[in-house]
């Protein structure tokens, strides 16, 4: 494991870019889809719903991450870490702004009645916010300034882990398996990371 | 004699590129290592199915060409594109992604069939696969307005619902219609697997009060854009009732039955709170989760090209059809 690291911190740069490669692939994948009418005829509910999935996965990705390289003693790995996140923001963007241009034909007045009317699209938004937070407050330099408050903020990663997944059972007309199916594994890393867990909970209490 | 007069947007026959040329065309496209006008990645075929899973290659279901009379269509809208209406469905039966059902229905056997109409009626009736196709037939435009707010106009095949239920004589008690889709897990995935299906509990049941179901607007369609329906558009018959939203239209319908009681139908079931029985088409009463005062309408322009469009009372057959709700709320009565 050692050496592992040693090679992951001696070849940063070579893996960010295998790994920009790996997370710009499901943008390729969905062009591809689209261009090729794989999704349909009209692919709008399809793309929406993939770059939500995708920015769902990433974000497991990076959960998992952090706890990879605490239980392998692998440091090297979080130098990958904020990327990832940021990547886990750039999808969720994308849904957002793809819900807007294709679902609501780009109309200022429709977003805003929507948002205000619509709990599970507060909830996405929340979890948007939040995601924006973290990537906008993602400098070294601002999380020296912060200190403590930098890793409450960035703690409430775990709760919008679960939020998510809550916006995506509730905006399905129906049936519960996928969600669930997200729910199980968010959970059960949330359980193996539970030191961690607890200890951004136990931050708030001083 | 009827005498087929092309209004302006239809293109004559005479224009219509025959299946087979169209279906060689695109064969030889991709073989060439190209798919579709306007890609702008050149793919192969293989790699498309590998990573996208079926594709037009694998034995498509056969479509036959229909004789019918038009009927002047209510509004000047521009039509969906045959294409886009046959890939873009909702049929949880085959799967619950919009191109789900164009993917898994292709070898959905519509021969032998058999579509009863019993209840209370003096003569029941069964049809098998040739009757659907032996009374006259006309040509209907209608639009189709989705609950999930996007809509198309689609140019139906088929006949009045009214015509097959004055032939059994429904009895005097006879309140309501229900219709059942045929149940068969083998050809329906989403009927074998929770997860697949979208978790209802199938056949999918639909039904209208008789009065609504005797609309002469109420049609039973056997085929669109001139042939017989693909499996993936509830072939080889489904409801048509274009005033409501689109899941009233029930496909692959085996039986229709004439009952004195309100039947339970399938959304209403799931969600009671999201649809209800009558589902009429109403830019007033929004659907919890998103708004029915406008829609998205399928037509030729391109993924960016769509603007919203008001969503009108009825569907725009208010007209015709608001009579029948005289004295009701209709908010309470979704």
């Amino acid at each position: 494991m050692k050496q592992f690291n040693q090679h992951l911190a001696k070849h940063t740069l070579a893996y960010k870019v295998g790994l920009h490669t790996l997370l710009l692939l499901p943008l390729l994948y969905m062009v591809l889809a689209v261009t090729s009418q794989s999704w349909g005829g009209d692919p709008v509910q399809a793309i929406i719903h993939f770059l939500a999935e995708t920015a769902l996965h990433v974000l497991i990705l990076t959960l998992l991450l952090a706890q990879l390289s605490r239980r392998y003693r692998l440091p090297a790995l979080l130098k990958f870490r904020r990327m990832i996140g940021l990547y886990v923001a750039f999808y969720a963007l994308a849904h957002v702004l793809a819900y807007w241009l294709l679902e609501l034909g780009l109309s200022l007045q429709l977003f805003i009645t929507e948002l205000a009317k619509r709990p599970y699209i507060w909830l996405g938004m929340l979890c948007f916010v939040v995601l924006l937070a973290l990537s906008l407050t993602s400098f070294r330099s601002i999380q020296s300034k912060l200190g403590k408050r930098w890793l409450q903020l960035h703690g409430l990663l775990f709760p919008t882990a679960l939020l998510v997944i809550w916006h995506y059972w509730w905006s399905l007309k129906s049936g519960w398996q996928e969600p669930a199916l997200y729910l199980v594994l968010v959970v059960a890393l949330l359980l193996w990371k539970r030191l961690q867990v607890q200890r951004w909970l136990l931050s708030f209490r001083s | 004699m009827f005498i087929k007069k092309n209004r302006p947007w239809e293109e004559p026959e005479l224009a219509v590129t025959p299946e087979h040329i169209y279906k060689e065309r695109r064969s030889l496209l991709k073989s060439m290592g190209f798919l579709g006008a306007g890609t702008l990645l050149a793919q192969s075929a293989p790699a498309n199915a590998f990573l996208f899973g079926g594709g037009d290659d694998q034995a498509s279901f056969v479509r036959q060409p229909l004789q019918f009379d038009d009927i002047p269509p209510e509004h000047k809208d521009g039509l969906t594109p045959e294409s886009k209406a046959i890939s873009h469905n909702n049929f949880y039966e085959f799967g619950t992604a919009k191109n789900d059902p164009a993917e898994n229905a292709q070898g959905f056997k519509v021969e032998p069939w058999t579509l009863r109409i019993d209840g209370l009626v003096d003569k029941p009736l069964t049809l098998d696969y040739d009757d659907l196709f032996a009374r006259p037939l006309e040509q209907r435009i209608y639009r189709l307005r989705c609950v999930e707010a996007w809509s198309m106009v689609i140019p139906w095949v088929g006949f009045s619902l009214s015509d097959i239920l004055a032939q059994a004589s429904p009895k005097s008690d006879a309140k309501y219609v229900a219709f059942e889709t045929l149940y068969d897990p083998e050809q329906m995935p989403g009927q074998k697997s929770r997860r697949i299906g979208g978790g209802i509990d199938y056949p999918y049941v639909e039904g209208l009060r008789l009065d609504e179901a005797m609309h002469p607007l109420t049609m039973l369609a056997v085929g669109m854009y001139g042939t017989t329906l693909p499996p993936q558009n509830g072939a080889p018959i489904r409801l048509v009732v274009p005033w409501k939203y689109g899941f009233k239209s029930i496909k692959s319908i085996v039986r229709i039955r004439l009952t004195d009681r309100q039947p339970t139908t399938t959304w209403n079931l799931l969600a009671p709170h999201e649809y209800g029985f009558y589902a009429n088409v109403n830019p007033a009463v929004d659907h919890p989760r998103w708004t029915q005062a406008t829609e998205r309408r399928i037509d030729d322009s391109g993924l960016l090209g769509r603007t919203r469009i008001p969503t009108e009372p009825f569907n725009g057959y208010g007209h015709l059809v608001a009579n029948l709700y005289k004295g009701m709320d209709l908010t309470k009565f979704y």
